[in-house]
């Protein structure tokens, strides 16, 4: 007998190893962070200490006299425009007139040295003219409110109706949910190198980013040049999370080199990161569920409000996605829910892992929850009646198309196994509250709760997010190149996936992610497997065309009967064998491809509308153990079975879902922007409390394969649904523990003991 | 600026001259931005994160509270030094095979701190390894497969006993 060993090829559906997994366990990878330069300056940032000011005078003769200061910029000068923005241009490069949230930059040094800088900026006098913030965004869109910005205050207002508004049925509940502002606490803070060109005419930055294209676009606004001046390479992503969404220190580092004439780098510290970037939005969702005597939900009512801070970054596509997944993962056939987004004082929140949907999801579960006792059913039967399938009509009038497996969802996770009861002798960090804030065992209770999430990936609302891809085949190697950022996800892994999958190639070479390709639009909403992923695979099946009609010609052959099998052509109805290296030696295709969605369309005034591509769905479980006396929660074990369409790659799969459980885990019980005022509290990680190895729970995962066929491979993204119906199921799992009702995550010692 | 010295810091077995620096400068800034080790890196530069974690004569410390300038006897090892033949550690390697890696901004800092916990300890239990690197956060991963791959150390230690 022959043994043939059989070599695992790194194709779709394997985990294949991160390429960049060597650098990294080394020390070597370079961070955008880690990048230095010949003759290079430091830049530091100068931020407003009140969330509400106009700038009586800006004095910088003080500053200039510190040894090692180079420039000093305001917002004097910014040559081109002074506003930037990502939907709508309304945030201050630099704070001209009046500062609308602390930590508004205000101006910016670069010199040879951090402490150098940090000295500069105090000696920068500012004079304020103390205005009273606008803190409450109920108030802000008042009938009584000033505007706080030439804009106005109301960000956005959208409603939905659909159906028939008066009907009701026995079982009305209701209840006001309230969610606190999450930080996205990538590890990685915000950072850039630019390097003027010699004739000052352009300039080249690295920096940390989650959208290459979209920087550039609104940073060749403000520096007053030709896009194709500005140019960009992704420097490397310590986390993301939807933070890189907006740009930060782009313009800054930028100027501030092009004043110079020197390489300059710019890197937030933890602190004023927390003030450099937009967080999630806090919110006030209200909701009323009527539904039959059994629990069929028959109508939503529901007003959500959006703190959108003080400029709007993505607050509009925030609501949008909010008010659009009211329902949940849930039949609805009537509705009317009100949505806005206000502006305050506030620090700006836009895009975080889950965009709005977390905030709709946390009211929804809660009110599922409670249809359920008062249908006197379990919270797995309500979920399960009511459970959405392919073909059913949103509240939007938009027809599920995608795969919708919801309720294997559900009966998955139900079906995974529970975790033992919680010692007697268990390990006191095993204890809610851990060491220090031990517990007492005998008052500690155990409580299981349920979340269900629908999710829609890609952008919404007539954007075409489209992505490009190109791919060089020559001697038997592929060579790859996309703007595709990679902030950890794994795109560079799954991008030489897709090559060697439809190629039959085994060496693959990834070129620098910059701007000399077309954009592969944001990483973010799901979207690069589905987007990028698609451009990937389009370019690659183009060059195995070009590849079959070159053997096709040398053989004498249809090239549509040719294929990949493994690492050869092979001839479907022959003989023909030839390994891909020798097919293609000697020969260069090359094929670049741009992948584009189906379109969506804007809502009309009722909320009407195609307005999402895709949608993906996931379920939770979660076990805790609370000591009621003491407000303390441990998290045990979190079950979940998530609709992936296909995996690609298991062990990054299985990554994106434990790391999203432990962020929505945070948003449950740990994590909280605290604003007193408009003043934030606790920027720092010794106040603003992240999960640790401490704090992770047993993640039991199941991962459902119904292959999408609107998707380029069948594979959904899975990204940001891990996080987000995981924070109610957790929140659930402490009402079902000690019997009270909370309505707000992140749930705090109080609300349980109080 | 005032107060600047000139001192030797003895890294990864080498002697580094620190020239002209700052006397307050951090060892993490020292490394990463005088002496060309960038390996080591900052996130909170408070002592909450670990990312900068290097053993300094023996003890696993946050090298972002260190001054440069008092670790001047001392033996400082960072993640540069771990495979400086080329070839991966057990735990480098475990890291990258089990998934352990996403971003990689929290990894040479894990790295360095399962290296001292299994030195001090070769077959710890969960809640002890738990522990042991519940000073170093990871945004991205939810710790599993950080779990996984110190399981997957500690296992073929056990076997190659
Ligand atoms: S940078 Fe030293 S502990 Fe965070
Ligand atoms: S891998 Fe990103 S912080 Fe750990």
């Amino acid at each position: 007998m022959v043994l043939t060993k059989t070599r695992q090829r790194d194709v779709l559906g394997h985990s294949a190893l991160r390429p960049d997994g060597t650098a990294k366990v080394k020390g070597d990878f370079a961070f955008s962070s880690d990048l230095w330069a010949e003759n290079m300056l430091w830049g530091a940032t100068l931020r407003s200490p009140h969330p509400h000011a106009r700038i009586v005078s800006i004095d910088l003769s003080k500053a200039w006299k510190v040894t090692g200061v180079e420039a000093i910029i305001t917002a004097s000068d910014v040559p081109g425009q002074l506003t930037y923005g990502l939907i709508s241009e309304d945030q201050p490069v630099f704070a001209f007139d009046v500062v609308r949230y602390m930590g508004e930059p205000i101006a910016a040094v670069a010199a040879d040295h951090p402490e150098t800088c940090r000295r500069a900026l105090a000696a920068i006098e500012i004079t304020y003219e103390i205005l009273p913030p606008l803190t409450d965004p109920e108030m802000s869109i008042g009938e009584q409110h000033i505007p706080i910005h030439p804009d106005g205050n109301l960000i956005r207002e959208q409603r939905i109706v659909r159906g028939d508004i008066t009907a009701t049925g026995p079982i009305v509940v209701e209840g006001t949910y309230i969610i606190g502002m999450q930080d996205q606490a990538f590890l990685g803070t915000e950072s850039a190198l630019a390097t003027p060109d010699h004739d000052g005419g352009g300039v080249e930055v690295y920096v940390a980013t989650q959208w290459l294209h979209e920087d550039r676009k609104q940073m060749a606004k403000c520096l007053n040049m030709p896009e194709e001046k500005v140019r960009l390479t992704l420097g490397g992503v310590g986390g993301a999370f939807g933070a890189r969404e907006d740009i930060s220190l782009q313009v800054h580092t930028s100027l501030l080199a092009l004043r110079t004439g020197r390489p300059v780098k710019m890197q937030y510290g933890r602190e004023e990161s927390f003030f450099g970037h937009v967080h999630r939005h806090p919110a006030k969702v209200w909701m009323k569920h009527h539904a039959t005597a059994e629990g069929e939900i028959v109508k939503i009512e529901a007003r959500f409000l959006f703190d959108g801070g003080a400029y709007s970054s993505t607050s509009a596509a925030v609501l949008l996605n909010g008010i659009t997944h009211t329902q949940g993962p849930y039949r609805c056939p009537n509705a009317i829910v009100e949505g806005f987004a206000s502006r305050t004082n506030n620090p700006p929140c836009g895009a975080m892992r889950g965009f709005g949907v977390v905030q709709a999801c946390f009211a929804h579960e809660g009110q599922m929850d409670k249809i359920a006792e008062a249908a006197g059913i379990s919270p797995v039967a309500v979920r399960l009646l009511n459970a959405i399938r392919t073909g059913d009509t949103l509240i939007t009038g938009q027809i599920l198309e995608s795969v919708a497996p919801v309720e294997r969802c559900i009966r998955e996770t139900d079906a995974l196994p529970l975790p033992p009861p919680l010692p007697t002798d268990a390990h006191e960090l095993l204890l809610p509250g851990g060491s220090g804030l031990t517990a007492d065992r005998r008052h500690i209770v155990r409580g299981i709760g349920y979340g269900v999430s629908i999710k829609n990936i890609m952008y919404s609302e007539g954007f075409d997010d489209y992505s490009t891809a190109r791919c060089i085949l020559k001697d038997g190697v592929a060579t790859i190149k996309f703007a595709t950022s990679e902030v950890g996800q794994g795109f560079v892994t799954l991008a030489p996936q897709i090559a060697r999958s439809v190629l039959g190639v085994d060496e693959v070479v990834t070129e620098t992610i910059d701007t000399q390709i077309g954009s592969a639009g944001s990483t973010s909403a799901s979207r690069q497997t589905w987007m990028s992923g698609g451009a990937m695979d389009g370019a690659c099946r183009m060059v195995r065309e070009r590849l079959f009609e070159h053997v096709a010609a040398i053989h004498k052959l249809d090239p549509l009967q040719l294929a990949i099998e493994n690492t050869d052509v092979v001839d479907t109805r022959g003989h023909l064998r030839i390994p891909v290296s020798e097919a293609s030696s000697g020969v260069r295709f090359e094929e670049t491809f741009e992948y584009h969605h189906r379109p969506t369309e804007d809502l009309d005034e009722n909320g009407q509308g195609n307005c999402h591509v895709a949608f993906a769905f996931v379920a939770h479980r979660a076990v805790v153990d609370v000591d009621p006396e003491l407000g303390l929660v441990k998290v045990v074990q979190i079950a979940t079975a998530q609709d992936v369409g296909r995996v690609l790659n298991p062990l990054s799969v299985l990554g994106q879902i434990e790391g999203g459980i432990a962020q929505g885990l945070g948003l449950a019980v740990m994590e909280e922007i605290i604003v007193q005022d408009g003043k934030v509290r606790n920027p720092s990680f010794t106040d603003y409390l992240l999960p640790t190895a401490l704090d992770a729970p047993t993640v039991i995962a199941s991962m459902i394969e119904e292959p999408d066929p609107q998707a380029p491979m069948g594979a959904k993204g899975v990204g940001e649904p891990p996080c987000i119906s995981v924070t109610p199921a957790i929140v659930a799992a402490i009402r079902n523990a000690v019997g009270k009702s909370i309505d707000r995550c992140p749930v705090r010692p109080q609300d349980i003991c109080l | 600026m005032s107060g600047h010295q000139n001192y030797t810091l003895n890294v990864n077995g080498t002697e580094h001259p620190v020239k002209d620096a700052w006397i307050g400068e951090s060892l993490l800034y020292v490394l990463r931005e005088r002496l060309g080790l960038p390996g080591s890196k900052g996130a909170c530069e408070q002592g909450e994160c670990g990312s900068c974690t290097v053993v300094i004569d023996g003890s696993a410390v946050c090298s972002c509270l260190v001054m440069a300038a008092t670790a001047v006897d001392s033996q400082i090892a960072t993640i540069e030094g771990l495979a400086e033949d080329g070839t991966l550690t057990d735990v480098q390697e475990a890291f990258i095979t089990e998934g352990a890696v996403q971003c990689g901004f929290c990894t040479p800092g894990l790295v360095m701190a399962v290296h001292h916990l299994l030195e001090s300890n070769d077959n710890p239990d969960e809640m002890t390894v738990k522990e042991a690197l519940s000073g170093n956060i990871c945004r991205c991963t939810g710790y599993g497969r950080i779990f996984a791959a110190v399981d997957a150390v500690i296992a073929q230690r056990q076997a190659g006993k």
